[in-house]
């Protein structure tokens, strides 16, 4: 789960990591009352969950008061990459000598937490990594000791920073650090973090994304995400409440199945064959009519949907029990487009004679289905 | 023989009392596992399946020297049930659990490192030596004994690929999930190097997936120890958009980072046959075997 950079940056300050003063608005009003609050010059940014607001014309400086109103309400009027800014971030402008990164990730060949450092900042981690991977300094933590004081030193040292700034650069690591570990962040960065002409750092922009698995011992975050403004769509949000894995996509073939791999594997093989596949739906194991008739809810309720396509693997499910379940499913919601059913596993004989006799095409293996679907999709219906 | 699970495994269920625990118990012990005893805290004294339940994993040590487990704890205490096992000296746990938090995982791993032990999952269909052991969720009709090692980061689509290997005559040594988290305990290079000096194993086909670098590192490892035995591999997401988990935790491509293009390429590069879709790996698998 993705917090907003005011969310990350009043974290970072309870826990003393400088940030530059600011202040929230939603409307002119608010821009007016917070920036009048400040010193000016300001910077007003795009509270937005997606990356690239700067180039998007989401980030505008501002001198006066006057010329924040303004910029606050020309981007909250904006719309990045499809979603509209409902929230402007206001602060105080730094001083810049010079932008730096830190973060800390996951590291999943060593297993364990990695603190990620370069003297050149502003731009994405891995862009960095990739024009000038020299300049990327890793930092392996053990989860039993942490990130040590020491460590943030020497990152601080490799940097490029002597004297008293090797410490007091080490501390807002080793906070950012703390912060982390405390709000079970997959990622951490301060990005850029920014030294300041008298010497100083402070964290000029902050990004968190939360382990949405640890969000049980976030509730707070966790009722934003499925109820409030956040990175998944009405049709995710529904899906996630449901423990449902359900990502949009741009085609028109509407796809169900169980398993992660196989649901993927079931979207190459018809992109394979020149489909385009409308989503990605998990049902999981052992999927009840319910689920059945929730998921074929969530995937219908896109518009583009065409036709549908449902690759049940049963292991251990018994394929007539996920027959019944599919067309009592599909009578609940009421389905009329075409589908074809990959159905295969324990039982899978009556389990097929099941959905031929309601008028369905069962098919044996995923590349017969998939060929199958994009044909149907191509003819434009049955 | 096999790799990591034979027919001398004797293993514990953790929360067997667990409606998942108690129904895999009963598949588990018709494979022919050796269920020694099981475990949920406060159940101790009931018997489930005929094996004796007890409160803590240390009760089980003396009266059955178990030496592997297998976990059906709830995400929230289940890495504490990793830990139950691996701090009384089992060295070989399988975590099926779903969605334990990152950094309970890590924690546990360190720990796994320290004690030399051998952790499946979390996130896992488990392991299943063929003919000999299983200590999983998997349908146990669609595997068959033989000589392929098989080694996957996915649960529904191992089985796909272990029935298609199966349709075409070609058993398997042994099967592991890895399990479809960021962090597992053990990864496709250690169940190559194991798959290496088994005996029993003579081509080994891996189950990639987007997400993280570990099948680019592969690949590196691979080209670098010049691999003794053919590998043939499938990575899913080729049709995955950036910036979205496609079911599994792990399964995402952040910016141009964790691409099925980029690992397709890794492994080619590094003479690995890689399949175009699940339906063409038995194929080439025979390929690259007759080489």
């Amino acid at each position: 789960m993705k917090l907003f950079e005011f969310e990350a940056k009043t974290i970072l300050a309870k826990y003393g990591i400088p940030t530059p003063n600011g202040g929230l608005a939603t409307n002119t009003d608010q821009a007016r009352e917070t920036a009048s609050k400040l010193k000016s010059p300001l910077v007003v940014k795009a509270q937005v969950l997606v990356a690239g607001r700067g180039k998007a014309g989401g980030i505008l400086f501002a001198k006066s008061v006057d010329e924040t109103v303004k910029a606050a309400e020309k981007i909250l009027n904006m719309q990045i990459k499809g979603l509209p800014v409902k929230s402007v971030w206001i602060e105080e402008a730094l001083q810049v000598k010079r932008e730096l990164y830190f973060g800390i990730t996951t590291d999943r060949f060593k297993q364990s937490y990695v603190a990620v450092a370069s003297a050149t900042g502003g731009m994405e981690i891995e862009e960095i990594a990739a024009k000038s991977p020299e300049k990327v300094i890793k930092t392996p933590i053990d989860p039993r000791q942490g990130l040590r004081s020491f460590q943030t030193r020497q990152i601080a040292k490799k940097m490029g920073y002597t004297g008293n700034q090797i410490s007091s650069l080490g501390r807002t690591f080793e906070k950012l650090y703390a912060v982390g570990m405390d709000n079970d962040a997959e990622l951490i960065e301060m990005n850029p973090i920014v030294e300041t002409t008298d010497g100083g750092f402070a964290a000029a922009d902050a990004r968190i994304i939360i382990d949405d698995n640890a969000l049980f011992r976030h509730q707070d975050y966790k009722k934003r995400l499925l109820e409030g403004e956040s990175e998944l769509t009405p049709q995710e949000k529904e899906a996630r409440k449901n423990d449902l894995a359900y990502v949009k996509l741009d085609g028109d073939i509407g796809i169900i199945g169980n398993g992660a791999g196989l649901v993927m594997a079931t979207l190459d093989t018809i992109q394979y064959y020149g489909g385009k596949p409308a989503n990605f739906l998990d049902v999981g194991g052992g999927a009840s009519s319910e689920t059945t008739a929730l998921a074929l809810r969530i995937v219908l309720s896109d518009p583009n949907v065409k036709a549908l396509f449902i690759n049940i693997l049963g292991g251990i499910t018994r394929c007539d029990e996920v027959a019944k379940g599919i067309l009592e499913a599909r009578e609940k919601v009421g389905v009329t487009k075409p589908t074809v059913i990959r159905l295969v596993g324990t039982n899978e004989q009556e389990g097929k004679r099941i959905l031929t006799a309601a008028g369905i095409h069962v098919l044996d293996s995923m590349e017969e289905a998939a060929q199958k679907i994009v044909q149907i999709v191509k003819e434009g219906g049955e | 023989m096999g790799i990591i699970i034979d027919k001398n495994t004797r293993a514990i269920v953790q929360n067997i009392t667990g409606t998942q625990g108690t129904f895999h118990t009963k598949l588990m012990l018709q494979y022919g596992t050796n269920i020694v005893a099981g475990v949920t805290p406060g159940k101790g004294g009931v018997q489930i399946e005929n094996v004796p339940v007890y409160d803590a994993v240390e009760e089980t040590i003396k009266p059955y020297s178990p030496n592997a487990s297998i976990i059906f704890v709830p995400a929230p205490f289940a890495a504490d049930a990793a830990l139950e096992s691996l701090s009384n000296g089992i060295k070989t746990v399988v975590v099926i659990t779903e969605h334990i938090p990152i950094k309970d995982t890590i924690d546990a791993m360190a720990y796994a490192k320290q004690v030399n032990a051998t952790v499946i999952g979390p996130n896992t269909p488990g392991i299943i030596t063929p003919g000999e052991c299983k200590m999983g969720i998997m349908p146990a009709h669609v595997f068959m004994q033989g000589s392929v090692g098989l080694v996957s980061r996915s649960g529904t689509l191992t089985y796909e690929i272990a029935a298609s290997l199966t349709r075409n005559g070609l058993g398997q040594s042994t099967c592991i999930g890895l399990g479809g988290d960021p962090i597992t305990g053990l990864n496709f290079i250690d169940a190559l190097k194991m798959f290496a000096k088994d005996p029993k194993t003579e081509a080994v086909v891996l189950l990639g997936e987007i997400g993280g670098n570990l099948e680019e590192l592969t690949a590196e490892y691979i080209a670098r120890e010049k691999y003794p035995k053919p590998v043939a591999a499938f990575i899913a997401g080729r049709s995955a958009p950036s910036g979205k988990r496609m079911g599994h935790a792990g399964a995402i491509v952040m910016g141009n980072a964790g691409t099925a293009e980029s690992k397709i390429a890794a492994l080619r590069k590094a003479g690995v046959g890689v399949a175009e879709k699940p339906g063409d790996l038995a194929g080439l698998l025979k390929k690259v075997m007759s080489r």
